[in-house]
């Protein structure tokens, strides 16, 4: 568990007009779940790829030792497809013996897999391989890209339920980016809204909702309509939030 | 299914055996009508054949060759494949480098192999690298695309999770580049087989080219065929026993 702060000056691709990313500045503390909200193209990837020391053309300070342990899951399960799930895992932790292979397949659902190669499995069961060679590295900070993209509901329960357990083990301080506010709502302790590009936060709201909710709860969907009644802009027309306008926001909060 | 595939496969073969056997029926009777040691008959070329395997030093000059169309063929894939790859991903490297390549690719065969047996002798030394230079540019522009089109996603994850420079080459970099080096395999050798012959003509005293140059000096046309009948065996062989089965382990994992 380890801390995380960020403060972006700028981030401009190359070839583009305006800034992908400028002051965009929060602070995890250890151990914490925190999702950021926003709209797609905010620029929310580039950030995690940031933090993660895979972009490194910035302005600006990532607040993270080097040899951090990092896990790191992305929208796609990007597993390799020549290598097994046993070779997949192996690849990011040498030393995994049959034992504790088997039984970390077990944990996940995933039991007698190990032989399979990535293209026979179903995209949920992608999915927990990708989960699990994230948390096999016990990550002190755990970045996840909108992992649960395109999944079907009952699906994407299980793998949220799947991520709770393994993260109760190592509580790895988390970072989830995502543009599905329930999927916020059920999984993290706080969100953190940006607005578009150039994402700014306009929002740090703690969720205080009970521990293991669903994404179906009556709570999670009660949260939710708050948090509209009470920002309309947050999801939608976030263009016209001026900075100026934002501060008045994280005020009223 | 099963009955099917295996039907299909029985007549594929067919075709290919009748049409292989058509050609040599009509290889036989022109050599009958025409009757001119010129054009020897395919059964005189099965008899030479068996005549050098049997007296001659077929076996001797066939091995000579198949050394160092090895040694040629694994220096051309192994530098072929470093330069491709530091090409493909290094726009400096690329820079530097790709006028050379330019100039490489053009040069005939006919004079790096003058310029080898010139500078460091007629030899086996200068005889290999000969052969390799005339594979090694090809093989680098071949696999210069297919490490351009390395897939960035599942480099990044190597390197998010910290995995050894070597490690990443064998299991994320190397797999992506296999199809690459396959192409390049399969037109390297069939390069490698053409050209190391004339190199033997030039400048060895033993291999096949050697013998052929001397039988061309005989007008033994019935030796030459059998010679080239023979070395047309070998490639069949290293096709369908190295390649093939290469090709299908390496792919495995798609079916």
């Amino acid at each position: 568990m380890i801390p995380l702060q960020v403060s972006l000056k700028h981030k401009r691709h190359e070839g583009r007009a305006a800034d992908t990313l400028s002051a965009l500045e929060f602070k995890l503390a250890a151990g914490e779940f925190a999702a950021i909200v926003g709209p797609s193209g905010a620029g929310k990837t580039t950030l995690l790829k940031i933090i993660a020391g895979l972009d490194t053309r910035f302005e600006g300070r990532i607040g993270l030792a080097p040899e951090t342990r990092l896990g790191f899951v992305f929208q796609e399960p990007r597993l390799l497809p020549w290598l097994s799930v046993a070779d997949n895992l192996r690849l990011v932790k040498p030393d995994l013996d049959d034992d504790a292979l088997e039984a970390s397949l077990l944990r996940v659902g995933l039991a007698g897999q190990s032989r399979s190669y990535p293209l026979k499995l179903s995209g949920g069961m992608q999915r927990r391989v990708a989960l699990l060679r994230a948390f096999l590295i016990r990550p002190e900070l755990l970045l996840l890209d909108e992992p649960f993209i395109s999944l079907d509901a009952p699906t994407a329960e299980s793998l949220y339920t799947l991520l709770l357990d393994l993260r109760a083990d190592i509580h790895p301080t988390t970072l989830l980016v995502t543009h599905d506010l329930r999927e916020a709502l059920a999984l993290s302790d706080r969100i953190l809204f940006v607005s578009k590009s150039p994402a700014r936060v306009i929002l740090d709201h703690s969720v205080n909702l009970p521990q293991r909710r669903r994404r179906d709860d009556a709570c999670v969907a009660q949260a939710q309509a708050a948090l509209l009644a009470e920002h309309p802009e947050l999801l939608t027309g976030l263009s016209t939030v001026s900075p100026g306008a934002a501060r008045t926001l994280l005020e009223s909060v | 299914m099963m009955g099917q595939d295996s039907r299909t496969d029985v007549s594929a073969r067919l075709i290919r055996g009748l049409s292989l056997l058509l050609v040599l029926l009509c290889w036989q009777l022109l050599a009958w009508k025409v009757a001119d040691p010129l054009l020897p008959s395919p059964i005189a070329v099965v008899q030479s054949l068996v005549h050098h395997l049997r007296e001659g030093e077929l076996l001797h000059h066939l091995l000579k060759t198949l050394m160092r169309v090895t040694a040629a063929f694994v220096i051309a894939m192994v530098i072929g494949v470093a330069v491709g790859l530091w090409m493909g991903r290094s726009r400096t490297a690329n820079l530097a480098l790709d006028s050379i390549l330019v100039v490489m690719l053009n040069m005939p065969a006919l004079v790096t192999a003058i310029l080898c047996f010139i500078w460091i002798g007629l030899n086996e030394t200068a005889a290999v690298l000969a052969v390799a230079l005339n594979k090694i540019p090809t093989t680098i522009t071949n696999i210069r695309e297919g490490a351009r089109a390395l897939d960035t996603q599942l480099l990044q994850v190597g390197e998010v999770y910290k995995v050894p420079r070597l490690l990443t080459l064998r299991k994320i970099v190397l797999p992506q580049l296999y199809p690459y080096i396959m192409a390049s395999a399969r037109s390297g050798l069939a390069l490698i087989w053409k050209i190391v012959l004339v190199i033997e003509l030039l400048g060895r005293s033993d291999g096949v080219g050697f013998k052929l140059g001397t039988f061309f000096q005989f007008f033994d046309l019935t030796s030459v065929l059998a010679y080239t009948a023979a070395f047309a065996a070998v490639v069949l062989a290293i096709e369908a026993l190295v390649l093939r089965p290469l090709d299908r382990r390496l792919n495995g994992w798609r079916s």
